[in-house]
C-alpha cells in the first residue's frame, strides 16, 4: 500500500480501509496536527520562548457491536499498522454493546460555509510582535498602581491545528483552526498581604484580540479591587456572578444535560425533560455553528454537522445534548456534540454554550441589592451533577446598599443547582464570548456564604 | 547499565556522541545550560459501564523536548520525530532564547547513581489484555453485590509504561522506567426507581506489579468502597455552614496539605515572590506538632520517581518541622538561579512541557494521639474522611478542598453523614489551628493528580488524624 503522506485526510481514510481489512465492520480514524508558539515575560523581560508542532492519529473500530481503539504518533507505516492492529485487538476483549456503532448515514455531513474559525493572520504574526504585545500587557499592568509591586508574568500563545477525518460510511473531512491569545497576571502588596489576579484576551484571528495595554489595565483593576479583602459573617445572601465566575455555572448546567450523565441517571435534570427547570427568562442555547468562535466546528468528531441547539427555553429543559451513542441509548437524535481525543470512545462536547442575555445593566443588577455578593472568582470542585450540590471556596466584592463596599475572601457559597436555577432573578446584557462559553452577569435570589 | 543498554539506545540508536551533537547545537547561541528528555509512553484505558466493556484503548507517544536556560530565560522545543535533523532543529530553536558566542561544554557523561524503587519485572502493560479486563468486570460484580440499592457501576482500570531518558550539559546522563496502574471505581445507589441518586468513588494503584490488583487491593476493595461511600450518602443531611472544629481522618485527607502548604512552597513562586510562603522559611507556619515531608523515595508509590524529570534523583524533603517552615521544593532552574540545593523536585507531563517545580507524596509524620480520642473530644464538629480536589491561590495562600463523605461529631460521637462540602482556610495559619495529630500516618490509595500550569502529573498525600480547632465549612445547615 503506497501513502500519500502529504495530505492526512487520505491517510485517515487508508487507516479506515487497513482497519477493515484486517476485520473490522466499521471504522474511523482521526488524524490532529498542531502547532504551538508561546512566549512569556515577567518583570519585562522575556522568561520563556517555547515553539513546537506535532502531530498523532486515532482509530476507532467496531468489531460487530464491540469497539476497540489505539492512537499512535508514528505516523509511519509501521507505526500506523501497529494502531490498527491494537485497534482490532482491543475490540476482541469489550462486550457485545448493542448501542455502539458509527452514527446513522443519514445523520453524516458538515457546513461548507466559512465558519472563520481559521484566520492566515494567527501564523503571519511575527514573534518579535508577540514579544511586544505581551510586554506591553504587563508594563501596564505594572504601570497602573504602585501597590502593583509584582508580577506572574504576561503571556502572548498561538496555536494552529487540522484534524482530519474519516469513517467506513464514507464520510472524509477536515479543517483548520487558529487561535492566540495574550494574559497579564500582575501582583499588588498591601501591608502583609499580596493578591493576585488575571485578564485575558482570545481570539480566532490577531485582528480581534483586545490592544494588550487594555489586557494589563484590566488585570491591574481586578487585582486592585482585590486588596484589603475580609471575612463576612455566615449568612445567606442574594449573590452576583460577574461574567468570568458565571460561565462556570454554565459548565456545571452542561454536565447535566450531557446524554453522557443523561442515560446513566447521573445528573440532577436526567428525569425533567419538558419540565421547568429554570427562572422564566433563562434560555441556555448551544450553538456550534456561529462564525469565529472556539466552540465552531463544521461538523463533530464523529462526522455529523454541528448545529444549534436549544437546551432551555423561558426556563423549560428542551433538549439534552448527544452524540450518535447516547442518542441512541435514549431513542433520540443525536445533536452534533461528539467529542473525541484520539483514544477511547467519543464523549459529549458543547458547541458555543450560552446563556441568552436579559436587559440589565451589570451596573443595575449591583444597585438593585440592598446586601449581598458579587462573586469574582471561584476556587475548587465542590460540585456534585449528580444531586446539584454546590459548595465552592470564592473571592469577591461585597454589595451594600447598591454599590461596591469592600473586598472578601476566604468564603465559601453554597446551595444546590436545582434551586439555583430557579432562582435566577436577573440576567444582564453583557454576553461576550471569551471561549466556548458564556454568560451574562447572574443574579442568584439567594445561597449560603460560610464565613466567621 | 551504560547508554547502549537504554531503550532509546536499542530502539533508535541513540549514542552519547549523539547527546553531545543535540547539547552542543541547543547551547550554540550561548545558553547556560542545556538538557534533553526522551521520552517513550504507552498506555492503555479499559472501562467498563452498564455491565459492559465499553472502552478498550492503547496507544503510544514519543518525542524528545529540548531545553536551554540563560540566566532567568528559557527557550524549549519538542518533537515527536526522532530523526536526527528534527532534533538537531528542536535544539537550535530552543538555542534562540540565548544572544552570545556558542559555549563549548565538557564531553562525556556521568550516569547518575542508579537504583530502583519500582522493581517491576513485567509492567501492567505488557501482561495480557484479557487479565486486565477482567479487574474492572469483577469491579462491576462487586459494587452490584455490595446493597441492592447500587443500580450503577463504572470502573476503570488504567495503566501506562514511560521510558525516559535525560542528558544535561552538565554531563549528567539518567535513564528510567517508570510503570505506573490505577483501578477506580464509580458507584450510584438510590432508595427506589424513584429516588434521588448518590455517588460513591473509590480507587488506587501505583507503581506495581499487575499482582497489585489480585493479591493486596484487589477490584472487590475499591467496588465495596466505592458502593459503600454511595449508600451511607442517602442518610445524609446538610453540611453545617461557617467556622467549626474539623476532624481529618487519616490517608487521603492529606489533600489539605498538598493545597494549604505544598503549592505554596514550589520554589519558582518563591524565587519570583509571589507565594504567600515567601521569605518564611524559619517562621512558625503550623502547631509544633506538624512536620511535614515531600518524599519521592517511597517504593512502589504512585508519585515516587527514581529520578526526578530533570534526571536528578528524588529525595525526602522536610518542609515543615515541628510547625517550622523549612525548605522550598526545587527544579534545576530555581535551584541555579538561588544557589539552593536541589530536592528532586522537578517533573513535567511530558516531552511537550517544561518542568516545573513539583510535589511527588506529600505527608504530615504520626504524632502521638489515640485517633478515637480525638473523636470523643470534640463538643461539636465535622469529621471528614474522604474528599474530592482541592485548590490554592499560591498568592493570597487561600485554598480549598472538598470532601464528600464527612460526619457530624456531636459529643464526642459521630452521628450523621453529612452532605459533601468546601473547606476553605488560608495556608501559612490554618495548620496553626491543629491541636492533636494521631498516631495512625496513613497515605492514599494511590490515585492522586495534581495540575499546574495545564500540566497533570501523579501524586500521592497522606495525614494521621488531625484536630483543627478552626475552620471554615462550606455547607448550607
Amino acid at each position: 500500500m503506497a501513502f500519500d503522506t502529504t495530505s492526512y485526510e487520505q491517510l485517515s481514510a487508508d487507516v479506515v480501509r487497513m482497519a477493515l481489512d484486517r476485520g473490522a465492520t466499521g471504522a474511523e480514524c482521526t488524524v490532529a496536527e498542531g502547532e504551538e508558539f508561546s512566549a512569556s515575560v515577567r518583570m519585562r523581560e522575556i522568561e520563556q520562548l517555547k515553539q513546537a508542532g506535532s502531530r498523532a492519529a486515532g482509530l476507532r473500530v467496531l468489531v460487530g457491536g464491540c469497539t476497540g481503539s489505539a492512537y499512535t504518533s508514528d505516523l509511519s507505516l509501521d507505526g500506523l499498522r501497529r494502531m490498527v492492529a491494537s485497534a482490532v485487538d482491543n475490540a476482541r476483549i469489550t462486550t457485545e454493546d448493542p448501542h455502539a456503532g458509527l452514527p446513522d448515514p443519514a445523520d453524516l455531513g458538515r457546513h461548507e460555509l466559512n465558519l472563520g474559525i481559521y484566520n492566515d493572520d494567527v501564523a503571519a504574526l511575527d514573534p518579535e510582535l508577540k514579544i511586544r504585545w505581551a510586554k506591553e500587557a504587563e508594563a501596564a499592568a505594572l504601570d497602573a498602581d504602585a501597590r502593583i509591586t509584582n508580577s506572574e508574568g504576561a503571556g502572548f500563545d498561538s496555536n494552529l491545528g487540522a484534524r482530519y477525518f474519516s469513517n467506513s460510511l464514507g464520510f472524509t473531512g477536515s479543517y483548520r483552526t487558529s487561535s492566540c491569545s495574550m494574559s497579564a497576571v500582575p501582583v499588588a502588596r498591601q501591608g502583609e498581604t499580596m493578591e493576585r489576579d488575571y485578564w485575558y484576551t482570545v481570539a480566532r484571528s490577531a485582528s480581534r484580540l483586545e490592544p494588550a495595554a487594555e489586557v494589563g489595565r484590566r488585570a491591574a483593576e481586578r487585582v486592585l479591587r482585590r486588596l484589603g479583602a475580609r471575612k463576612v459573617p455566615t449568612q445567606k445572601a442574594p449573590i452576583v456572578f460577574e461574567p468570568r465566575t458565571a460561565r462556570s455555572l454554565l459548565g456545571h448546567i452542561f454536565e447535566a444535560v450531557d446524554g453522557d450523565s443523561v442515560y446513566r441517571q447521573a445528573s440532577f435534570l436526567a428525569a425533567s425533560l419538558g419540565e421547568r427547570v429554570a427562572a422564566e427568562g433563562v434560555t441556555l442555547i448551544d450553538d456550534g455553528t456561529l462564525p469565529g468562535l472556539f466552540g465552531t466546528s463544521p461538523f463533530d468528531d464523529e462526522g455529523v454537522p454541528t448545529r444549534r441547539t436549544l437546551v432551555i427555553e423561558n426556563g423549560v429543559l428542551k433538549s439534552f445534548l448527544h452524540n450518535s451513542y447516547t442518542a441512541r441509548k435514549l431513542g433520540m437524535r443525536t445533536t452534533g456534540n461528539a467529542s473525541r481525543g484520539l483514544s477511547g470512545n467519543a464523549s459529549v462536547d458543547h458547541g458555543n454554550l450560552f446563556l441568552e442575555p436579559g436587559g440589565k445593566t451589570p451596573g443595575d443588577i449591583i444597585q438593585s441589592i440592598r446586601a449581598g455578593l458579587l462573586v469574582t472568582e471561584l476556587l475548587g470542585q465542590g460540585v456534585n451533577t449528580v444531586t446539584g450540590d454546590y459548595s465552592r471556596g470564592a473571592a469577591g466584592v461585597w454589595i451594600e446598599n447598591g454599590e461596591i463596599a469592600y473586598p472578601v475572601s476566604e468564603i465559601t457559597i453554597a446551595g444546590n443547582l436545582k434551586q439555583m436555577l430557579r432562582d435566577i432573578e436577573a440576567i444582564g446584557n453583557d454576553l461576550e464570548f471569551r471561549g466556548s462559553v458564556a454568560s451574562p452577569t447572574l443574579l442568584i435570589r439567594e445561597m449560603t456564604i460560610s464565613g466567621n | 547499565m551504560g547508554i547502549s543498554d537504554s531503550y532509546f539506545a536499542r530502539h533508535f540508536g541513540i549514542g552519547e556522541r549523539d547527546l553531545e551533537r543535540y547539547l552542543s547545537e541547543a547551547l550554540s547561541c550561548g545558553g547556560d545550560y542545556a538538557d534533553l528528555y526522551f521520552e517513550y509512553f504507552a498506555s492503555t484505558v479499559l472501562s467498563i459501564d452498564e455491565g459492559i466493556v465499553k472502552t478498550a484503548s492503547q496507544g503510544v507517544t514519543l518525542g524528545v523536548g529540548v531545553r536551554v536556560l540563560a540566566g532567568e530565560k528559557t527557550g524549549y522545543a519538542y518533537s515527536d520525530d526522532l530523526s536526527p535533523e528534527r532534533i538537531l532543529k528542536a535544539a537550535r530553536t530552543a538555542a534562540c532564547i540565548a544572544s552570545g558566542p556558542s559555549k563549548v561544554e565538557k564531553t562525556g557523561f556521568t550516569e547518575s547513581a542508579r537504583r530502583n524503587l519500582y522493581p517491576v519485572l513485567t509492567a501492567p502493560i505488557d501482561t495480557a489484555l484479557a487479565a486486565r479486563a477482567e479487574l474492572i468486570k469483577r469491579a462491576d460484580r462487586a459494587a452490584r453485590a455490595y446493597d441492592p440499592r447500587v443500580f450503577q457501576v463504572q470502573a476503570t482500570y488504567a495503566d501506562n509504561l514511560r521510558h525516559v531518558l535525560v542528558a544535561t550539559s552538565e554531563g549528567t546522563l539518567s535513564f528510567d522506567r517508570q510503570p505506573l496502574a490505577r483501578l477506580s471505581v464509580m458507584a450510584l445507589a438510590r432508595e427506589s426507581a424513584e429516588g434521588t441518586p448518590e455517588q460513591g468513588y473509590a480507587g488506587g494503584g501505583g507503581r506495581h506489579e499487575l499482582n497489585y490488583f489480585l493479591e493486596e487491593k484487589t477490584p472487590e476493595y475499591f467496588a465495596r468502597e466505592a458502593a459503600r461511600q454511595a449508600i451511607v450518602q442517602l442518610d445524609a443531611v446538610d453540611a453545617p455552614a461557617g467556622e467549626t472544629t474539623v476532624v481529618l481522618g487519616s490517608g487521603w485527607p492529606g489533600v489539605l496539605l498538598h493545597e494549604a502548604v505544598g503549592h505554596g512552597l514550589e520554589a519558582d513562586f518563591n524565587r519570583k515572590g509571589t507565594s504567600a510562603f515567601t521569605g518564611r522559611i524559619g517562621q512558625q507556619v503550623a502547631s509544633p506538632l506538624c512536620t511535614v515531608v515531600d518524599d519521592g523515595t517511597i517504593a512502589n508509590r504512585r508519585g515516587s520517581l527514581n529520578v526526578d524529570d530533570e534526571g536528578e534523583p528524588t529525595q525526602s524533603n522536610v518542609l515543615i518541622e515541628n510547625g517550622i517552615l523549612r525548605g522550598y521544593l526545587q527544579d534545576k532552574l530555581s535551584s541555579r538561579l538561588t544557589g539552593a540545593k536541589a530536592t528532586g523536585s522537578g517533573r513535567r507531563e511530558n516531552y511537550q512541557n517544561i518542568p516545573l517545580p513539583r510535589m511527588t507524596n506529600t505527608f504530615m509524620l504520626a504524632g502521638e494521639s489515640d485517633p478515637e480520642e480525638i473523636i470523643r473530644g470534640v463538643p461539636k464538629g465535622l469529621y471528614c474522611v474522604n474528599f474530592g480536589g482541592g485548590q490554592v491561590d499560591i498568592t493570597s495562600g487561600n485554598f480549598v478542598f472538598s470532601a464528600s463523605e464527612s460526619y457530624l461529631i456531636e459529643d464526642g460521637r459521630l452521628t450523621r453523614p453529612v452532605r459533601g462540602a468546601t473547606l476553605i482556610g488560608n495556608g501559612p495559619e490554618a495548620l496553626k489551628w491543629i491541636s492533636m495529630v494521631g498516631n495512625d500516618l496513613k497515605l492514599d490509595e494511590g490515585i492522586g493528580i495534581c495540575g499546574k500550569e495545564g500540566q497533570s502529573i501523579p501524586v500521592g498525600v497522606g495525614i494521621p488524624t488531625v484536630r483543627i480547632d478552626k475552620m471554615t465549612v462550606g455547607g448550607v445547615a
